[in-house]
């Protein structure tokens, strides 16, 4: 089962070495894991995607709650929330591909952000399913680069 | 008045009332030391390890309730304390270790005893900080105290680099200091004890599990009330031995690998299994799976990551052990009317036969001396002394837990969870400092007695009266024992009769020493240790072969005993 975590912590040195420690320590994996400061003075958000059964993701709860560093824990389970994440892809491209490589960048809502004689560079955002798809189909095409920054996530507010 | 950082680290653990500091000086610490030099009120313990340093302030700790403070220098004075500081974190014990750090423009530059030792410590402390301004350190040292004995305790280190120690800072120490994200849970939720009110009360056969939690909470009189209201019975982890007097009607002992028959049977039959400050670590549980097959499980813990972490709880109650008893028991109150001994009369029919049959035992005829005898004729002559009880790791410790009968808490101070060899004698140390007055004996492997006898100068530095009896069986016995029963008796790396002469080598520190080879020596030997008045070192040549029983096997559900 996959869980996303997102914690507020306190921005101190170290605190990113006690959250990789945590899963380290005791085994957990983690899969996507993206760090950057919020609009509280002294605060940080951390996303972290990881996987489990009910159990280890229960503790993984209770383990990231017990750290001193942390304020706030809050699981993506069963209510609603938006996800995104942002990926940079360099591709190979020629007079062949490149009509191609734009009309799927152009399906995505993609932005090519630099361009050279022999390469694209695009921007894309979306749900994960959003990049996977993406690159499912560039992928035939040429990727020179990958750079995906992990999700980051938030409840959706009620709508009454 | 601005003070130097020297200046600010001495007045801040005189606010925070600390009596001694345990360490070694360096290079990195000295001008700590020099200031430490100039006063009377903290005295610096020097012992001849850090590893020791360490373990004496938890075993001042363990014994007294207050933290334990360290002192170490900079590189391997840190390092050599690691293993102290991972055995207090496993136990949960609250201990400040400061260690000297090079000079702040030179950390991660592999400068001269530079180590990392905060990146090395994350893992075995609860907390650990960096101090780069003296303007910060008294709001540090604030913080690691107070983190180091609320919520579930542990170790805090605090690394102090040279330039810092130095500089001037305005001083004020804080009187109260709030963390936002730390808030441990002291008080259970009141609709949750109701609920466990009830499940004790409709139990048939219900079951006391205590472990150190209890302990650290200083919960034993009320945990006393509870099972003696309600007619319960108990049974302890190592680390809650003595937290429920043992020798009381309702007490079973302790359970798990080594533990007693009729615990362990107990354990696999009760209907109702109430944790106090345990956490199911795998020497109780055995086999996980085939663990208290008939029980609901209750568990009192104030640290909610040890709730559910093993095995599945029906009741979580998270909160501070004592807090959540006293809240608890007036509501039993409404059972008033309730002969408990009367519903419970099956359940002590079974303990009872449980209890005589597969009594601890030994064979009482030998001529040569059995570990067992020993240590239950030290607690024959030493039961109105009320003394301090230290053990080192192996099979000594597990007689020790066996056959000393122990009837208060904080008397019995043993490495549990970590299971550090060479605990025992400088933990004994600790305590002797921690009680002046009380008699102090230290229960040795020779094996473990070996790793930190260098510790023999500080009782002569201090004139410390720790009595040490060493159950010299000449083998890493545990180790032995394992390959005994499960490896062919292919002794492999543990036969250690290579050993000192113990005798000579704690006169050589000027200490009083005497060996024993028969049974009919040990108690005129116990005797005149006790009497002496300063430190003994008793070597008691013991069987060598022989082994812990009862044993359940790693691995194997919990009532799978071998019992001879
Ligand atoms: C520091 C450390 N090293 C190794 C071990 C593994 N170990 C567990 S018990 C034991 C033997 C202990 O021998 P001794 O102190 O003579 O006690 P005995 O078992 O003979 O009573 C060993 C080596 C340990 N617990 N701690």
């Amino acid at each position: 089962m996959k869980r996303i975590f997102s914690i507020t912590v306190e921005n101190e040195a170290g605190v990113l070495s006690r959250v990789a420690n945590l899963f380290s320590a005791r085994g957990y994996n983690i899969e996507s894991l993206n760090v950057a400061p919020i609009n509280e003075e002294n605060l940080s958000r951390m996303t972290i995607v990881t996987e489990g059964d009910e159990a280890i993701l229960e503790q993984i709860g209770k383990q990231l709650n017990k750290l001193i560093d942390t304020i706030k824990v809050t699981e993506f389970g069963d209510v609603p929330f938006v996800e995104r994440e942002m990926a940079l892809i360099k591709m190979h491209t020629d007079l062949g591909t490149r009509a191609e490589v734009l009309r799927i960048v152009d399906i995505f809502r993609g932005k090519v952000v630099d361009v050279s004689p022999d390469s694209y560079t695009i921007e894309v955002t979306g749900d994960s399913g959003k990049i996977d798809a993406i690159l499912s189909l560039l992928e035939p095409l040429g990727i020179k680069e990958l750079a995906r920054t992990g999700k980051v996530a938030m409840i959706r507010e009620n709508k009454k | 008045m601005k003070l130097t950082g020297s200046q600010i680290f001495l007045e801040s653990l005189k606010k925070e009332k600390v009596e001694y500091i345990f360490g070694i000086p360096g290079g990195a610490i000295i001008d700590l030391h020099d200031e430490i030099y100039k006063q009377d009120d903290i005295n610096f313990i020097l012992t001849r390890h850090e590893q020791a340093a360490v373990h004496a302030a938890d075993g001042y700790a363990r014994s007294s309730g207050k933290p334990g403070v360290a002192l170490l220098t900079s590189g391997p004075g840190a390092t050599n304390g690691i293993t102290g500081i991972a055995t207090a974190y496993m136990d949960s014990i609250p201990l400040i270790v400061f260690t000297g750090q090079v000079p702040t423009p030179l950390i991660g530059n592999d400068a001269f005893q530079e180590a990392d030792i905060v990146g090395m410590t994350r893992s075995c402390t609860k907390y650990n900080f960096l101090v780069k301004d003296a303007k910060d350190l008294a709001r540090i040292i604030k913080k690691a105290f107070y983190i180091a004995t609320t919520g579930r305790p542990g170790p805090v280190l605090i690394d102090f680099p040279k330039d810092v120690q130095v500089a001037k800072a305005e001083f004020s120490y804080p009187e109260t200091i709030h963390l936002r994200g730390y808030n441990p849970t002291y008080h259970g939720n009141l609709k949750q004890i109701k609920k466990v009110v009830k499940a004790i009360a409709s139990a048939k056969k219900p079951l006391l599990y205590v472990g150190g939690g209890t302990i650290l909470s200083n919960a034993s009189d009320e945990l006393r009330k509870l099972a003696q209201k309600l007619r319960i019975p108990v049974f302890t982890t190592l680390m809650g031995i003595g937290a429920y007097p043992e020798d009381d009607d309702l007490s079973l002992g302790m359970a798990g690998m080594h533990g007693t028959y009729r615990a362990n049977m107990a354990i696999q039959y009760c209907d109702l299994l109430i944790s106090v400050g345990a956490r199911f670590d795998d020497r109780i549980t055995g086999k996980v799976s085939e663990f208290a097959p008939n029980a609901k499980v209750v568990h009192i813990d104030i640290d909610p990551t040890s709730i559910s972490k093993n095995i599945h709880v029906d009741y979580p109650l998270v909160g501070d052990v004592k807090l959540v008893l006293k809240e608890m028991l007036p509501m039993f109150d409404e059972y008033n009317h309730v002969d408990w001994n009367e519903v419970r009369k099956q359940w002590f029919e079974q303990i009872n036969k449980w209890k005589n049959e597969h009594k601890l035992a030994y064979e009482k005829e030998k001529k040569e001396i059995l570990p067992q005898y020993v240590i239950e004729k030290l607690c024959e002559i030493t039961k109105d002394d009320d003394p301090v009880i230290t053990t080192e790791v192996g099979q000594h410790q597990m007689w020790v837990a066996q056959f000393y009968t122990f009837t208060k808490p904080r008397r019995f101070l043993t490495s549990g969870g970590l299971g550090t060899m060479g605990y025992g004698f400088p933990a004994g140390i600790g305590a002797q400092f921690a009680y002046p007055d009380k008699p102090v004996f230290v229960f040795a492997g020779d094996g473990s007695f070996q790793m930190n006898e260098q510790e023999l100068a500080t009782l002569i530095a201090y004139d410390k009266p720790v009595k040490v009896i060493i159950l010299n069986n000449g083998f890493l016995g545990m180790v032995r024992q394992w390959q005994d029963l499960f490896y062919g008796k292919r002794y492999a790396a543990t036969d250690i009769e290579v050993q000192p002469d113990f005798v000579k080598l704690a006169e050589s520190y000027g200490i009083k020493a005497r060996q024993i080879r028969k049974k009919s020596e040990v108690e005129e030997a116990l005797i005149e240790m006790k009497e002496h008045k300063g430190p003994y070192i008793l070597d008691a040549v013991i069987d060598r072969e022989e082994n812990v029983y009862p044993m359940v096997p790693a691995g194997a559900a919990i009532s799978n005993m071998l019992l001879t």
